[in-house]
């Protein structure tokens, strides 16, 4: 395992550190798939010399970072690439440790089913393969976009709630939420998951299950207040709320992206603004519950299903957004034999993928083309996703369901019977 | 009409063309300073330089060096945010030696009138191609093509649309409109509809792709003759280059398009006067533009000057086409998922019935190495070349392509560890590729994406190792890109009426390549890399498939 694993580290490495050098480098980090406002490196550059200056980086409308961030890069801007490279590798790491939960209470026909320790063996390998050699995340890291960082900050929360470390886990979600405040919704995921593991059952009646929800949220809002009051003494004001939070709830930068929202927010009344801007926003964070409460046996796939509803619903998503859900689908590879729209999926996101820069040449450099186009690839885009993840979700339920009844379902008469979902 | 309606005018004018049409050593720059300025212009010059990267066969040396010569006619009561361009290329020799004269005679022309609302810039280049772009960058501030050039002292706000004069004699029976650019983007429809509107208004007779309109449609031979005129266009914006100096003008947003004035066997001639007239026209047109031409189409295909075929009529041929592909797939996807893939022993087992994606990773890895290949070896090695075979650089350029195209069907062909579901893998993933690659293709130059296609789906599509290898391999090499470019270069002078031996045809083959290649280099088109860095390995891909044992 170690063998491949190394391998595999030196060879996204290598790819990452030519690509750097060439003059490829410019031209993706100007991509406006790859970056977004919130997290394009030109802009850090900018806060930290406006912090040089000893001017405040949130004025002028450039900077939306945290103040850690820029503090951190206040260190580290020399060695920039080698900490996005970094970041990709101890991703990895902590990638390496999930495994998935099996239950043992099947009927004997179901054994097809249960994945062999086998291949669970090769998991982790496959979660290195699709995360570090994914283009999407090659992109991000060569264009030095933060969202490496956030990345990275999810998969160690993700890593602490695995490993059934509280405390942990409530830190590095409350420095995910800081930093971007979509990651608040995996609360629900990590509280499910940390019970599961104490044996707490989730019954609204007992009090274990409320005593264990405070002391869970105890710890998240009180490392949040310590972040925020942190922020606050870094840089002496509070600029940075409306500058980092006001920025990615309000949207008030209409930058063409892969997201949804520039479009619509583009040729909107100012009179309906806020309405929409609600509708979208609470989009986002609509699905925690009911996913929650269908999902509470599971809480990892409950993870990889808010994931992926942030990546694709967020105000200013990335390729490298996309590329973090994406590294988890090897770990439901077992689901595979019930996805229905697999090829028509990965032919759609593949055609769009190879569509967007060609879309955005003939819009502005050649005047030919107009937004109506590329926000038609977008939507194309942001479907397939959405197709991928419910299609997903359909093969989990499909398989819990043949789990407990049978992999080969039975009509009373003997014949064979055929699955729909309602 | 002031200069040219005065008889003396006219013949000091005649003078003045006769002048330029003695071979001069490169252009004659201290006079068109002279003389644009006795004409009331800004004129201003640009010097520039390029190092060609091999050199071209007209011009037989490396580095062409020129200076372009440009006067500003400043808007007398606007202000000054927006431009139109005039442009002649001045060649020495007898390519376009009118074409100058009539600048400056429409320069003087216009200097006295007051409606002007833009800034007109007359632009005399030298080098064609080489020139206009050293002073478009100059312009816009841009650095494409690593050319050297002298920044701009002048600049006239930005550019509305652009006119390029071709002349070679001062009566012409018939003007001809080039719109095809680099890359084969067009101009909005509406200038060529401007064009023949004026042309019918003034009286003068106008074509395209060198082909007068007929006014029978409904036969046979009138519709014959529209489908041939639309072939020409259809060859020419394939090959992504650019038929005229405007052709650079279209990549910064500027509607652009070169009027050439064309002398053949007619009795109605018509004389530097009328084009004069004719332009006047156009540009008070243009002048009267509040904002730049966007309401027509821009993706369309000529028939005729009367007629056009639009994106949506098109653009469906060639969505049949890429289905054809996908369909292809679709019944590969559903092959590889109902083979028995569910085994008990884990590793053997996927082994056997699933190679996965990494068993087709040699295939595609060896293939983008050839088309890389293709790509840097023939520049690259251009010296060494020369120091061994008795041929000149660009010979060696264009036949090092050449037998590097060849050398990659001799490649060995794949590590056959999975005889069966191998080769179903490999088809799929290259079937996907080969359709993403020609819908791209397609929607930015659409005819050479529709002629890649027409080519390379059939063959694609038909593949498989169990065809018969002789016939099967005979047709995918016919089919392959540099054959299709060799029956092109045939055809397309069919089409032009002027047929060509074999080996005139070869030898305009290579010249086609290496004019392919020095766009590339000099211009930014993307005909050669496409081609070479991404069709190519594609290609490569099926004729490995077909050799799959």
């Amino acid at each position: 395992m170690a063998a491949p694993l190394t391998l595999l580290m030196i060879v996204a490495v290598t790819v990452r550190a030519v690509l750097f050098r060439s003059s490829l480098a410019e031209l993706i980090s100007e991509r406006v798939e790859v970056v977004s406002p919130i997290t394009a490196w030109k802009r850090v550059i900018e806060g930290l010399a406006l912090l040089d200056l000893g001017v405040s980086p949130y004025s002028g409308d450039v900077f939306h970072e945290t103040p850690l961030i820029i503090y951190l890069f206040h260190f580290l801007v020399d060695y920039a690439e080698i900490t996005f490279m970094v970041n990709s590798v101890v991703f990895l790491q902590f990638r390496k440790q999930k495994f998935a939960l099996e239950a043992d209470r099947y009927p004997p026909d179901c054994l097809e089913l249960i994945r062999t320790p086998l291949e669970m063996h090769y998991v982790p390998l496959k979660v290195a393969m699709f995360y570090l050699l994914n283009p999407f995340t090659i992109l991000s890291c060569v264009a030095k976009s933060t969202c490496g960082l956030n990345n990275m900050v999810i998969s160690l929360f993700i890593l602490c709630t695995v490993k059934g470390n509280v405390l942990l886990s409530a830190i590095f979600l409350c420095l995910a939420t800081y930093q971007s405040v979509y990651p608040l919704t995996l609360c629900a995921p990590a509280m499910l998951y940390l019970m599961q593991r104490q044996y707490i059952p989730v019954n609204l009646r007992r009090v274990s299950f409320w005593w264990f929800v405070v002391q869970y949220l105890f710890m998240y809002l009180g490392s949040l207040f310590v972040l925020v009051c942190l922020s606050f003494f870094l840089l002496g004001s509070w600029d940075y709320m409306p500058s980092v939070y006001g920025f990615i709830l309000s949207v008030p930068d209409l930058t063409p992206n892969i997201g949804l929202f520039w479009y619509f927010f583009a040729e909107m009344f100012e009179h309906f603004r806020l309405f929409f801007l609600c509708v979208f926003q609470i989009n986002v964070f609509f699905y925690t519950i009911p996913l929650s409460i269908k999902l509470k046996e599971h809480p990892v796939f409950l993870i990889f299903m808010q994931l992926a509803v942030i990546s694709i619903f967020k105000s200013y998503p990335t390729v490298g957004d996309v590329a973090l859900y994406m590294a988890f689908l090897p770990l439901w590879s077992h689901l595979h034999r019930f996805l229905r729209n697999i090829f028509l999926v990965s032919c759609v996101l593949l055609a769009c993928s190879a569509l967007f820069p060609v879309l955005w040449h003939l819009w502005i450099y050649a005047g030919s083309a107009n937004s109506n186009f590329y926000y038609a690839i977008t939507l194309l885009f942001n479907v397939a996703q959405i197709l991928l993840v419910s299609d997903y979700f359909y093969a989990f339920l499909r398989r819990e369901h043949h789990l407990t009844y049978g992999l080969y379902l039975k009509k009373k008469d003997g014949s064979e019977a055929t699955l729909v979902l309602k | 009409m002031g200069l040219l309606s005065d008889p003396n005018r006219r013949q000091a004018l005649i003078k003045l063309l006769t002048r330029l049409n003695a071979p001069i050593c490169g252009m004659p720059v201290d006079w068109l300073v002279k003389t644009m300025q006795a004409r009331g212009l800004e004129v201003f010059t640009q010097s520039f330089s390029r190092t060609l990267p091999f050199p071209d066969e007209n011009t037989e040396r490396y580095v062409v060096k020129g200076t372009n010569v440009y006067g500003i006619l400043r808007a007398p009561r606007a202000p000054r945010t927006e431009a139109l361009v005039l442009s002649a290329p001045c060649t020495p020799g007898d390519n376009n030696n009118q074409a100058v004269g009539l600048l400056l005679g429409l320069a003087h022309y216009f200097r006295n009138q007051v409606y002007w609302a833009k800034d007109i810039i007359f632009l005399v280049n030298e080098h064609d191609l080489i020139g206009m772009q050293a002073w478009l960058e100059g312009y816009h501030h841009t650095n494409v093509t690593g050319m050297d050039w002298s920044p701009l002292q002048g600049r006239g706000g930005s550019i509305q649309a652009a006119l390029s004069l071709e002349l070679s004699s001062d009566v012409v029976t018939s003007l001809d409109i080039v719109l095809e650019g680099l890359n084969g983007q067009l101009p909005n429809l509406d200038l060529a509809n401007l064009f023949y509107a004026f042309c019918q208004k003034i009286g003068v007779l106008c074509t395209i792709q060198g082909k007068l309109q007929r006014n029978d449609w409904d036969s046979a031979s009138g519709y014959n003759h529209a489908v041939q005129t639309m072939m020409l266009m259809v060859m020419k914006q394939a090959s992504g280059r650019p038929w005229g100096d405007h052709g650079l003008f279209l990549r910064y947003h500027i509607e652009a398009a070169t009027v050439k004035g064309v002398n053949s066997f007619r009795h109605y001639k018509t004389d530097a006067t009328t084009i004069g007239r004719l332009l006047e026209g156009m540009y008070r047109k243009l002048n009267n533009l509040l904002e730049r031409l966007h309401q027509s189409y821009f993706f369309y295909l000529l028939p005729s000057l009367s007629h056009f075929v639009s994106i949506g009529y098109y653009m469906p041929a060639f969505g049949l086409l890429a289905v054809i592909l996908l369909l292809r797939a679709l019944d590969l996807w559903v092959q590889l998922s109902a083979q028995p893939s569910r085994t008990e022993d884990g590793v053997a087992g996927t082994e056997q019935s699933n190679p996965g994606v990494l068993s087709v990773l040699t295939p595609l890895v060896i293939s983008h190495l050839t088309g890389a290949a293709l790509y840097m070896l023939p520049v690259r090695f251009q010296e060494v070349a020369v120091e061994h075979f008795p041929v000149s650089e660009t010979e060696a350029v264009v036949l090092t392509a050449i037998a590097v195209y060849t050398a990659g069907l001799a490649l060995p062909h794949n590590t056959h560890r999975y005889p069966d579901m191998g080769w179903r893998v490999l088809k799929l993933v290259a079937l996907l590729y080969l359709a993403v690659l020609l819908g791209c293709t397609a929607v930015i130059n659409f005819s050479l994406g529709f002629i890649l296609a027409l080519t390379l789906v059939p063959a694609a599509a038909y593949v498989t190792p169990h065809v018969p290898k002789a016939l099967s391999a005979f047709f995918l090499v016919a089919l392959s890109p540099a054959c299709t470019l060799l029956f092109s270069v045939f055809f397309f002078q069919e089409l032009q009426e002027m047929p060509v031996s074999f080996q005139d045809g070869w030898l305009l083959y290579l010249s086609v390549i290496a004019q392919g290649m020095l766009d590339h280099y000099l211009y930014g088109s993307l005909v050669f890399p496409l081609v070479a860095l991404l069709v190519y390995p594609c290609w490569l891909l099926f004729w490995n498939i077909l050799f799959w044992k």
